[in-house]
């Protein structure tokens, strides 16, 4: 704990807003009942997440050297939630809405990364900022830091409306209908803290984008996605919004459905508190794996959730507000801080033609260019932060967003001011060329500090970047234009759906230890503002990664015809195709002592385990009956697969439902001898007694949600026979085998009590 | 002036020559161990950072690194936990904690040496120790004293020149030699 903590109050009081202060002030007194167990710890911990202070890898106490899990010896004091130690360190969620930043702001999150954390800022899928390893005694003076340059995390985490993101480009990009960062401020300011949005189930992620076709804002994956349209009526042009509902990623990503085409904007702000009353109303609040708005939307139907959103609407007591945050908006325009150039001739620079080439984009003002700034894998340091301010400064007019591919954008660079930009960019470490391209490679947080990861994705990310950035500028373009985003597990906060290639953490099993692997993700659609998502075809072990990569790009290289791009291409060749690339990938693991560093994650030499797993005592042959029926059962997703690309939605619903019931057939089988998969009416009714009902099945986070899903499929194994159903069958049985996966490797470890 | 949050960097001698991958696996060690006096918790690889803190040892006292700020690799001591004592005690806590473990690293990597004739000190608090002249005229006199009489170094030269938003210290030049291992052992 900082001794300067109680400084900042006075220092900054009038510097903070009020409205922040009295926030502040509430929070720090919260923290202080707290210690004093005067809060109940639940109720704390979803408080502070709704100030963005986050748990963190290890706050539980219990951390695995390798070979064993070993304790953390944090002092015995109140928790901060269940099973979360006072003084183990977490996240500080820092809200950037669409990533629009200023020098100040900049400068003080500097300062914030040097004195409370590890020296690192990191920006995230969500044009956040993040910063690790904090006090939470410290929370309240770095809160009133960031509030005293006019930033909150208020709702930066929680069950609330997060960051309002949008498009980087919005105001300077050539495609775009108009500006809607004006709209994207006016929404942030009228959600935070709104009376109508304090009752959710869970989190609500809106998302700006100011044209259709490209990926820039995300529209399709957001609880609520809003993109400028410009329509003609009578000669006269109107700005208006297609606004899409129930988007999401997570274990089960879902496309936004259309609320409506053309949204008048003095609509967007009433329109958007009836959907919040309605979600914190009638959205799930039990199942939290259920919780979204996305299953609201399910539930109901699209033409009743419009009905419903109309008839809300029609009720609500009119808020002045609605119109005076969108008042003058169309004043509101950036300015440049110098006057529009030429581009000068390219010199010699092998490096800074190259970042002209990959990390520049005209804007739609004659004489300017937008910069990106590459961060490896979003991080950057105090002194980087400083000098982005300082470039910010003497180029723009301190106009900088952070993208949802974890980089920084410099807005309304002069085209004359280009090799002065890149010389200062560089000369601070941040010159690197390929933003966007192959190498620039988007990664959640994974096992490096995030409690629900599986596997390293910054590790393998790190990996890909240096082999990639070693191929550098000798790579096709039609590789270079790839797009390649890592979670380090399947709850996709490095979007890996919307990748040319994903990855996502899964664990196996081989030679008896345990071995981090990554689903390999194919099929989805970075354009179009994330138009479609892609599914796993096979789960390789981490160290095979970067050899599966080059596999799939000489084979794309090799095969693509003329231009094809590569989800038209996957497409076409099919899975089946890349699966039979890879397959050896997924075999012959070395034995253990001849290369221990297969049975290590990326940048992290322990020997890999989870939830402080290491080699299990089950007996050998139990083993192998389970690994056979479970190859069988990934087997039948893949075909189910095969079977929806081939246009036969009814036979992978099925096919996706017969993979479920095999899977749970091999955790029966550990028990159970005589269940047969003819009877699925056994299996399920097995699989429930023992492992439902004593909800060894359950995890620790999702609870029962991957049981429901065999439950569901097998009351009606023949619903999933439309496309959209099938595909989410198969995702499904997906989870449910990965969560078979998880039980069984609990079950060798812990040895529960199998027999019931 | 309460000098609190005390940061040493103890430079490498000339060029880092030792593999990283290695050097995370030594921490992971110490944390499995409990090797050094703080709460060790994780190990933080940022080594894809440009100039940055490259691999660290996360504590909830301190921080250790291999740090490669403004592209010098140095060990680097982090203390983030309030201490008790004189401003001297603070110092010296920091300089021999950093010192230890340069002497732990030293023997685990031959090839990794320290330089025993600079380092540098910050005081990581901007409300503590806004870095400006009524901060150096208050501060300088106590380092000067504690590299004479902690350190027992007659004569030094101190650098506060930085840019004006960092954090304020100095980099500290020594005209003879410290013995670190000495200063560990302490």
């Amino acid at each position: 704990m900082k001794a300067s903590n109680p400084l900042w109050k006075e220092r900054l009081a009038s510097q903070v807003p009020e409205h922040l202060a009295v926030e502040i002030d509430t929070f720090e007194t919260e923290i202080e009942l707290r210690s004093q167990d005067k809060i109940d710890e639940k109720v704390f911990a979803e408080t502070r997440l709704r100030r963005g202070v986050y748990g963190q890898r290890y706050d539980n106490g219990q951390r695995s050297d390798g070979n064993e899990s070993k304790t953390l010896a944090f002092a015995d004091k109140v928790t901060k939630g269940p099973h979360t130690f006072w003084d183990a360190p977490g996240m500080q969620r820092i809200k950037i809405p669409f990533g629009g930043l200023n020098p100040e702001q900049l400068e003080v999150l500097a300062d914030l990364a040097e004195e409370y954390s590890d020296g690192i800022a990191h920006v995230t899928t969500r044009q956040d900022i993040q910063l690790h390893f904090i006090h939470i005694e410290d929370t309240p003076a770095l809160m009133r830091r960031l509030a005293a340059v006019n930033i909150t995390t208020r709702e930066a985490c929680g069950n609330s409306v997060r960051n309002v993101t949008g498009c980087p480009y919005m105001g300077v990009c050539q495609d775009e209908a108009f500006d809607a960062t004006p709209y994207a401020r006016a929404l942030t300011a009228f959600l935070l803290g709104h009376p109508d949005a304090q009752n959710f189930g869970r989190k609500f992620k809106p998302s700006f984008s100011g044209c259709s076709q490209h990926a820039c804002g995300l529209a399709q994956m957001h609880d609520l996605g809003l993109t400028a349209v410009i329509r003609e009526v009578d000669g006269v042009e109107q700005r208006g919004f297609k606004v899409v509902v129930g988007g999401g990623l997570g274990a089960v990503p879902r496309q936004a459905k259309v609320l409506d085409e053309f949204m008048a904007p003095e609509e967007m702000l009433p329109t958007a508190q009836a959907i919040a009353r309605l979600f914190g109303r009638h959205g799930e609040k039990k199942i939290r794996s259920r919780a979204r708005l996305k299953f609201l939307i399910e539930k109901w139907g699209m033409d009743k959730f419009k009905e419903e959103v109309l008839a809300e609407r029609a009720k609500l007591p009119e808020d002045p507000r609605w119109t005076d945050l969108i008042a003058d908006i169309e004043a509101d325009e950036e300015q440049p801080r110098n006057p529009p150039g030429e581009m000068p001739q390219l010199n010699g620079n092998v490096q800074m033609n190259h970042w002209i080439r990959t990390n520049l984009r005209d804007q739609r003002q004659d004489g300017y260019v937008t910069a990106t700034i590459a961060l490896p894998l979003g991080d950057l340091t105090p002194n980087q932060l400083r000098s982005v301010a300082d470039i910010a400064r003497e180029f723009t007019n301190g106009t900088v967003r952070a993208t949802v591919e974890q980089n920084l954008v410099l807005r309304w660079i002069s085209k004359s001011d280009v090799p002065a930009v890149f010389q200062a960019l560089d000369a601070a470490g941040l010159g690197e060329p390929g933003a966007c391209s192959v190498s620039d490679i988007v990664a959640c947080p994974g096992t490096d500090t995030c409690k629900l990861g599986i596997s390293s994705s910054r590790g393998l990310a790190a990996e890909l970047r240096n082999r990639l950035a070693i191929k550098g500028v000798q790579l096709d373009q039609a590789i270079q234009d790839l797009h390649i985003k890592i979670s380090g597990c399947f709850n996709s906060c490095g979007q890996h759906h919307v990748a040319d290639i994903g990855f996502y953490g899964v664990s196996r099993t081989m030679q008896g230890y345990k071995v981090p692997h990554f689903q390999v993700v194919l099929g989805g659609q970075w354009e179009e503002n994330a138009g479609s998502y892609g599914l796993p075809v096979v789960a390789i072990p981490s160290k095979r990664v970067p050899e599966a990569l080059d596999r799939i790009t000489d084979f794309y290289l090799r095969s693509r015809e003329s231009n094809e791009r590569f989800p038209k291409f996957i497409k076409r060749i099919g899975k089946v195709r890349v699966r039979e690339l890879l397959d050896d990938l997924t075999k012959d693991a070395p034995e253990h002592d001849a290369d221990p560093t297969f049975y290590a994650d990326w940048a992290d030499p322990r020997q890999y385990s989870i939830g402080d797993i290491g080699k299990g005592e089950c007996a050998g042959e139990v083993v192998t009956q389970y690994e056979f029926e479970m190859t069988a059962a990934e087997r039948l997703v893949f075909e189910a697969q095969v079977q929806l690309d081939e246009d036969d939605a009814a036979a992978a619903g099925q096919t996706g439902y017969k993979a479920m019931i095999k899977a749970a057939k091999a955790l029966v089988l550990i028990q159970y001898d005589d269940v047969t998969e003819d009877d699925p009416d056994e299996v399920v009714e097995e699989f429930k007694e023992r492992y439902y009902d004593t909800e060894y099945f359950f995890d620790p986070f999702a609870g029962a949600k991957f049981a429901d899903y065999l439950f569901a499929a097998h009351e009606s194994p023949n619903d999933a026979s439309t496309p959209d159903s099938a595909r989410t069958r198969i995702e499904e049985a997906q989870l449910f085998i990965e969560a078979v996966h998880t039980c069984y490797n609990k079950i060798r470890t812990v040895g529960l009590k199998l027999n019931v | 002036m309460e000098l609190q949050h005390v940061r040493v960097k103890l430079f490498v001698d000339g060029e880092l020559d030792v593999d990283l991958e290695k050097v995370m696996e030594t921490f992971h060690g110490w944390v499995a161990n409990q090797s050094l006096p703080e709460l060790l918790i994780d190990v933080v690889d940022y080594r894809h950072v440009p100039h940055g803190p490259s691999v660290m040892l996360i504590g909830h006292e301190a921080d250790y690194g291999l740090d490669n700020t403004d592209g010098r690799y140095g060990l680097i001591y982090n203390r983030k936990s309030a201490l008790d004592g004189t401003n001297d005690d603070r110092l010296a806590q920091a300089i021999r904690s950093a010192a230890k473990v340069c002497t732990l690293l030293e023997v685990e990597f031959p090839s990794l040496k320290f330089s025993l004739r600079e380092f540098e000190f910050t005081i990581n608090d901007r409300a503590i120790a806004p870095n400006n002249a009524e901060t150096k005229a208050a501060c300088e006199p106590i380092i000067t004293a504690f590299v004479q009489g902690r350190l027992g170094v007659a004569s030094s030269n101190s650098n506060y020149d930085r840019d004006p938003r960092s954090t304020f210290g100095a980099t500290i030049s020594l005209e003879s030699d410290l013995d670190w291992a000495a200063l560990a052992a302490q």
